[in-house]
């Protein structure tokens, strides 16, 4: 049972005389028990949203106990989880943003503190935050993945998060999922988004070019699809925001949607619009707002030169302080604001004689039942929600344990879509993509439809069975590991290891390509061997339109044939090779040397 | 705006099949000794077989360009540029294709050495692009990831 607001304030205030807050260089003043009470600093404000993923209301959301970082990116921010990360960031343990940035005593905590995020309360706050700074000199930046993730953008195609992103005051956003609607979709949502959208990394086909109307394009010459940059004067400064999509958008998602699209990271191309910037446009600051993911942002920071910040997303780090990166131009600072509306990054900055002087910042959490809900959008968002309530509503079955997806490997919630998968498929083998969306639910709580769908809610939902080689599933296994845990991150595609059900398996996420993953183990203890064939189950596939039902719909079905759905067995890897790794803790399964 | 790009690309396009024509002509010409490079199933005969025995040196001079990960590995785009004096050809070449020398362009003097194509490949490979200039070998090499997909976060 969560706590009174007046009991939470009451808290907050014991908490702030014990110094729960980080006592760091450039940190904001904390000297307030008020935690959303953040100093004026500066001549610059701004705010930072990222990867939402269409979460209108207050949720539970876990950071993950697994994100291992390899090679230079080992014991480095954001591969840092649990105390690892509590001491990288000088953060009290047991305090509330222990909480808010780590799984530690994760259950214990979620009662006690309550949920996260939700756009009426999200309102509330930014309003605050810009009218305590000043309005004309404050942005709202969203990096992306708005406008997928839940039944109502579903349903929408995304618009419901068009309207709620006008509403909070969205400036500035570029984009990731909003790409997985039809091209034409993604063209009226943005031409409703009353803010700018941009992205100096989208071009035009050239095959498109040729074939189709493209009068649509931001830019005949370039071929760019989108803006790529705005120019903004702020509190006396001149400032410039590139939007940085996300690159991978065509291989992580399906291409079909977006046939006439290309993406890349592109960053000569990002260099040659900095060097123009600050040539002609004589900007004092310029800022990517990227959906790169943090790994590539610090790649892509040591490449690039003359660009002052990075506010990222696509990974769902959230960093309580920037990364700086030193490089040829000077220095960038890289941020990660992470996700589900858990966190709005507050940064001031001190602008003057093109330069930043000097900033402060924090990412604030945002705990629902501190920060009163906007009565308006909360109005807008029970209006969306009314013609599906039925739908999202409906109770499937209780939640025997603590269910989560965030993490490199199998969460909980991921086995039972695993589980749900081989039962109603009746299949040896499962697999489920390794996203970093999907909300968590407490041990003991309802799981609805709408639970389901934080999880599965996408536009290629549709599920397969098939007959696959055991050669054909370790090359599957391999390539996705590549993705994930290939030392450069230009290499790397952003989502988690893919999940499994019915098997084990070991990982070494040291080695290189085909050498990660050996002795795949169906549960039944037998060895999966390549030549032999298998029964083989999953959803969300790329390539063509799979045959199956929706995976909500299969899940679904498996809930409500049980009271009460447990996790027996965690189908997660035997990891090799990363003893004492900072971006583990707490594993779930077996750790050997 | 003067010129619409999409006039513009025409009329680029035009230009490029003219000079793609020419390009080829020579090549026609060549067949009987260029069918050994282009069908050599190994890219060191493919070399061997286009240029004679020379080892290209690798240089930073010629400017390949090509994803680190195609987007779809059916079409993946490869430009090749240098500014090398007296550039004679430009060829591509694809390691693990099972024919790798994927292009070969031969460049007049005094013509621009800057050239893209569109090659297939099959699984992750080099991409290495040879320049031949003032009777030299150079080259560049890149690897070009070729992913299944899927799972993106």
């Amino acid at each position: 049972m969560s706590m009174s607001r007046r009991e939470f304030a009451r808290l907050l205030g014991m908490a702030g005389v014990a110094g729960m807050l980080p006592l760091q260089g450039r940190a904001a003043d904390t000297s307030s028990s008020d935690p959303y009470d953040v100093p004026n600093f500066g001549n610059v404000r701004l705010l930072h949203m990222t990867d939402c993923h269409a979460q209108l209301l207050p949720v539970y959301f876990r950071e993950p106990n697994v994100n291992l970082g390899l090679a230079g990116a080992s014991g480095r921010a954001p591969h840092l989880v649990g105390d690892r990360l509590l001491q990288h960031f000088g953060i009290a343990p047991g305090s509330l943003e222990a909480h808010a940035f780590t799984c530690l005593n994760y259950t214990d905590a979620a009662q006690q503190y309550g949920k996260v995020g939700g756009f009426a309360h999200l309102k509330t706050l930014a309003d605050r935050l810009r009218d305590s700074f000043g309005r004309e000199k404050t942005l709202l930046l969203d990096g992306g993945d708005t406008w997928q993730g839940s039944g109502t953008a579903y349903k929408t195609r995304g618009m419901d998060m068009v309207k709620a992103c006008n509403a909070l005051g969205v400036d500035i956003m570029t984009g990731h999922w909003e790409f997985t609607y039809n091209q034409a979709e993604i063209l009226h949502n943005i031409e409703a988004f009353q803010g700018e959208f941009l992205a100096q990394n989208v071009f035009i086909t050239e095959d498109a070019l040729f074939s189709t109307d493209t009068d649509y394009l931001h830019d005949d010459f370039s071929g760019r699809v989108f803006k790529p940059y705005t120019i903004r004067d702020l509190g006396g400064a001149r400032v410039a925001i590139i939007g940085q999509a996300f690159p991978r958008t065509k291989i992580a998602n399906p291409a079909r949607f977006i046939p006439d699209w290309s993406f890349d990271i592109h960053d000569s191309r990002l260099q040659e619009i900095v060097d123009q910037v600050r040539a002609e446009e004589r900007v004092d600051a310029v800022i990517v707002l990227s959906h790169n993911g943090m790994d590539v942002d610090l790649a892509m920071a040591g490449r690039v030169t003359g660009v002052d910040l990075i506010l990222g997303g696509h990974t769902h780090d959230g960093m309580p302080a920037p990364t700086v990166v030193k490089n040829g131009g000077g220095q960038t600072l890289v941020f990660n604001a992470g996700s589900n509306g858990k966190f709005l990054g507050t940064l001031d900055l001190d602008i003057r004689d093109g330069k930043i002087r000097d900033y402060r910042y924090r990412l604030l959490p945002v705990f629902s039942e501190l920060i009163p809900a906007d009565a308006a959008m909360q109005a807008m968002i029970d209006d969306i929600r009314s013609p599906h309530l039925s739908w999202l509503n409906e109770e499937l079955a209780l939640a025997g344990d603590l269910m989560f997806r965030r993490g490199n490997f199998n969460g909980t919630f991921d086995q039972v879509i695993c589980d749900a998968l081989r039962e109603v498929g009746d299949a040896q083998i499962s697999l489920s993509p390794g996203f970093r969306w999907g909300t968590t639910v407490l041990e003991g709580q309802m799981i609805t439809m709408e639970r389901v769908l934080d999880q599965t809610c996408l536009t290629y939902p549709e599920t397969y069975i098939r007959e696959m080689k055991g050669s054909e599933l370790k090359l599957i296994m391999e390539d996705v590991a590549d993705n994930l845990f290939n030392p450069e991150p230009y290499l790397q595609s952003g989502g988690d290891m893919v999940r499994v059900g019915g098997f084990d398996y070991v990982c070494e996420p040291g080695r290189g390509m085909g050498e990660r993953i050996s002795e795949m183990t169906l549960d039944s203890g037998e060895r999966i061997e390549a030549d032999k064939t298998y029964k083989v189950t999953g959803w969300a596939t790329v390539g063509t339109r799979s045959p199956g039902p929706a995976i909500w719909d299969v899940v679904a079905e498996y809930l409500r044939d049980q009271k009460e759905v447990h996790v027996d067995r965690l189908n997660t890897p035997i990891l090799k090779g990363v003893t004492n790794n900072a971006g583990l803790t707490d594993y779930q399964g077996e750790i050997v040397g | 705006m003067s010129m619409s790009r999409r006039v513009l690309i025409k009329a680029v396009a035009t230009g490029g099949a003219l000079l793609g024509l020419g390009a080829l002509l020579p090549r026609l010409a060549m067949a009987a000794w260029a069918r050994e490079a282009f069908e050599s199933n190994e890219q060191g005969a493919a070399l061997n077989a286009l240029y004679g025995g020379e080892t290209p040196e690798i240089s930073a001079q010629v400017i390949l360009d090509a994803p680190d990960i195609a987007e779809n590995g059916a079409v993946v785009p490869v430009s090749v540029s240098t500014d090398m004096a007296h550039v004679e050809s430009i060829s591509i070449f694809i390691e693990s294709n099972p024919a790798p020398l994927a292009a070969q362009f031969v460049i007049p003097e005094g013509t621009a050495a800057d050239v893209s194509t569109r090659v297939r490949m099959g699984k992750t490979t080099n991409v290495t692009a040879v320049v031949k200039a003032d009777g030299k070998l150079y080259s560049a090499t890149k690897e070009v990831k070729v992913t299944i997909g899927g799972c993106g976060g």
